[in-house]
């Protein structure tokens, strides 16, 4: 029995091994070395020279803009994605029938088939002089700019994430067994006092699964405001790519990292807490 | 919706509250319900019985609104419901797997009928109530609890509850006992039974247990392949099956299969493959006989007298008297079942109550036996 057990442990640490090392290599040590950096100073020729100082810390505040519009964009971001993505999963999952259903779901990912990249810069021609303000001229609407303004970047968020927030949701509403809300019509729910009671809160964890991923990548995301925000909404992101790429100045982009770490993990355990707490609550009768 | 249910409630006393009017049901190709014509009497406990697929659900879901009727009509309490989604119809349903709502705890599972009403009653009221039909259900005390720290019965009664709390004139009962095992099914049963009685509200349920149907049903509807077979009281089915399909599916039957040579007033007398005769009275439902014709005779095994080999067939006074070997006995508590070897007529399944067993001992397995049945016990039947 010892013998059966010392087995099952030595099993456990073989497998666990190389994804431990996976981890420590790949996300810790960065982590740690970046976090070393921020303590550290400038060298003349741009880089990092070491030393132990809060001076970066303290020059945050030059940043203010950039971690505003990202603590802004971010959840707004998010609660835009998830208004478009909710109804086109619940369309998926419950009104389409089967034999259209994985067509349809083929065509959400298609976009991924190419790189965000190529993607992006096709909305600039959408959004650029020459797209939709030209229509736009033709109907009467002369001089509508839609590029470079937060209207662009928000609608390069949705079109970016989209398919991130559309698959939770969908699985959660996929899995929902439909009995329940037949059982709802059946005890006088009306459709949409069904939708409210049964299928939305059944669908949370998707939810909040889409919402979480949306979320933390919109936090480092540079590439849809530096294209379509044309340096007017600035993202941390960007501070980053400037710090580190133009100005070489290591210690504050990290400083900045390290900061913008630390908000993400505040900010999303605060939300487990909410989303787990909600689930505890409902322990509690909802009478 | 307040008006629509009142609507159908206020109807004249006196018409059934369920009633189809030729309703047939397709499912694209698939003939689901097939011409099917039946009333419900107010307070009834009816049974759909029938075996799967065989379009049982498929009524339930048509009273309940699920589905509409491809033709026919559907009346609740004597009102044509065609059209009326299921929140506004005077039904509710216990589903076949409870369908519980596992985000709420017991108590707003069995509220949940009263919250969806408006004007909502209040708080205190609807508190009320639950705790009222958790005391009903025997489940005081459970109702903080999560459904899934639930027994598989406490569900079925949490799901009982709710169905119940809107005091719905016909109660819907899709297979509720199927997922339970024997002991409990029993129990639950009887419990069904006593809450009808209570409430006294229409009880349909669906099943395919026959014995299920028989001991709690006033009156069962047997369906075949989306048509009605026999409707009648559980009595009725067993003692005067209409034809060979419902004989089989009701209660147990020994049958000797054959074409009919005579018919006189009172008997049918059917030839068997080997050229013996067999005589039986008709089953008050048949349809009628002809000579020639296809036709069955069924014996229940509880009508089939046996005695050991050499007390000769003679002191049992029966009309027919056959041979046979004891193959296999099982116990039963209340009676023996005995399967019995015969010389041309196969095996025969035979019930013995308690009473003959002592008296006589018990037959071994291997041993001869004669065994017999008076032509009175003897039913013909049309095999369709
Ligand atoms: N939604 C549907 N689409 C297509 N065919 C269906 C549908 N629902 C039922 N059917 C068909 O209708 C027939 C009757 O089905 P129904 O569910 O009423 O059977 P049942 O008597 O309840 O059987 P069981 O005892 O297995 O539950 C079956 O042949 C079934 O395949
Ligand atoms: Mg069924």
């Amino acid at each position: 029995m010892t013998g059966e057990s010392t087995k099952g442990r030595w099993l456990t640490v073989a497998l666990l091994t190389p994804t431990s090392a996976w981890f420590l290599v790949m996300l810790v040590m960065p982590l740690v070395v970046v976090a070393i950096f921020s303590f550290g100073e400038r060298s003349a020729v741009g880089g990092y020279t070491a030393s132990f100082t809060f001076d970066q810390y303290a020059n945050l505040p030059s940043r203010f803009t950039a971690f505003r519009n990202t603590l802004t964009y971010a959840p707004f971001g998010t609660l835009v994605s998830l208004l478009v993505a909710y109804p086109l999963a619940y369309f998926l999952a419950v009104k389409v029938s089967p034999k259209w259903r994985l067509l349809l779901l083929v065509l959400v990912i298609v976009p991924f088939w190419t790189s965000l990249l190529i993607r992006t810069y096709a909305w600039i021609f959408i959004l650029g002089g020459r797209g939709i303000p030209t229509l736009l001229d033709y109907i009467g609407f002369e001089g509508v700019r839609l590029i470079n303004t937060p209207f662009a970047v928000v609608v390069g968020i949705i079109y970016g994430y989209l398919p991130l927030m559309v698959f939770p949701i969908f699985v959660s509403l996929e899995r929902l067994d439909k009995r329940l809300l037949e059982a709802s019509n059946d005890l006088g729910g009306t459709p949409f006092r069904t939708f409210l009671q049964v299928t939305l809160p059944l669908s949370m964890p998707g939810v909040a699964t889409g919402c979480m991923l949306v979320f933390i990548l919109l936090m480092g995301e540079f590439l849809i405001p530096a294209f379509l925000g044309g340096g007017k909404v600035f993202f941390i992101g960007n501070a980053l790519v400037d710090l580190f790429l133009q100005s070489r100045n290591w210690p504050f982009g990290s400083a900045v990292a390290v900061t913008l770490v630390i908000i993400m993990l505040i900010t999303v355990s605060l939300y487990m807490r909410l989303t787990m707490g909600r689930a505890a609550d409902r322990n509690e009768s909802i009478m | 919706m307040e008006l629509n249910v009142s609507m159908i409630n206020s109807d004249k006393s006196g018409s059934p509250d369920i009633q189809f009017d030729q309703v047939t049901k397709r499912y694209g190709d698939v003939v689901a319900l097939d011409n099917v014509s039946l009333s419900v009497e107010r307070g009834e406990f009816f049974s759909f019985l029938g075996p799967s697929g065989c379009g049982k659900t498929t009524s339930l879901r048509l009273i309940a609104g699920f589905e509409q009727p491809t033709q026919g009509n559907v009346q609740i309490g004597g009102v044509s419901v065609i059209g009326v989604p299921p929140h506004r119809r005077p039904v509710n349903m216990v589903f076949q797997h409870y369908a519980l709502f596992p985000h709420m705890n017991v108590s707003d599972n069995i509220g949940y009928g009263l919250r969806q009403r408006s004007p909502k009653p209040p708080k205190s009221e609807t508190y009320r109530q639950v705790d009222e039909l958790l005391e009903m259900v025997q489940m005081s005390g459970y109702g903080k609890r999560r459904i899934w720290e639930l027994s598989g019965g406490q569900q079925q009664r949490v799901a009982l509850a709710r169905a119940l709390i809107n005091k719905p004139t016909v109660l819907l009962l899709d297979e509720p006992l199927a997922a339970l095992d024997r002991k409990l099914r029993r129990d639950m049963q009887i419990e069904l039974q006593t809450l009808q009685r209570d409430v006294g509200i229409t009880f349909i349920l669906v099943t395919h247990d026959q014995e299920e149907a028989l001991s709690m049903s006033d009156r069962i509807c047997i369906m075949r392949e989306g048509c009605v077979v026999q409707m009648g009281s559980p009595r009725d089915l067993y003692d005067q099956p209409s034809n060979l399909y419902v004989a089989d599916f009701v209660g147990k039957s020994n049958f000797i299969t054959g074409s009919v040579t005579n018919i006189n007033g009172r008997y049918v007398t059917v030839e068997d493959a080997n050229g013996r005769t067999f005589v039986g009275a008709p089953s008050a439902s048949a349809s009628g006989f002809s000579v020639g014709v296809a036709a069955s005779i069924a014996i229940r095994p509880e009508l089939i007298v046996v005695s050991s080999h050499n007390s000769c067939a003679v002191d049992m006074a029966t009309d027919v008297a056959l041979n046979g070997r004891i193959k296999n006995r099982i116990f039963l508590g209340e009676h023996t079942e005995y399967l019995i070897e015969t010389d041309g007529l196969g095996d025969i399944l035979v019930l013995s109550p308690k009473h003959i067993e002592s008296k006589r001992g018990a037959f071994e397995p291997g041993e001869a036996v004669a065994l017999g049945w008076k032509n009175a016990a003897a039913l013909a039947l049309e095999d369709s």
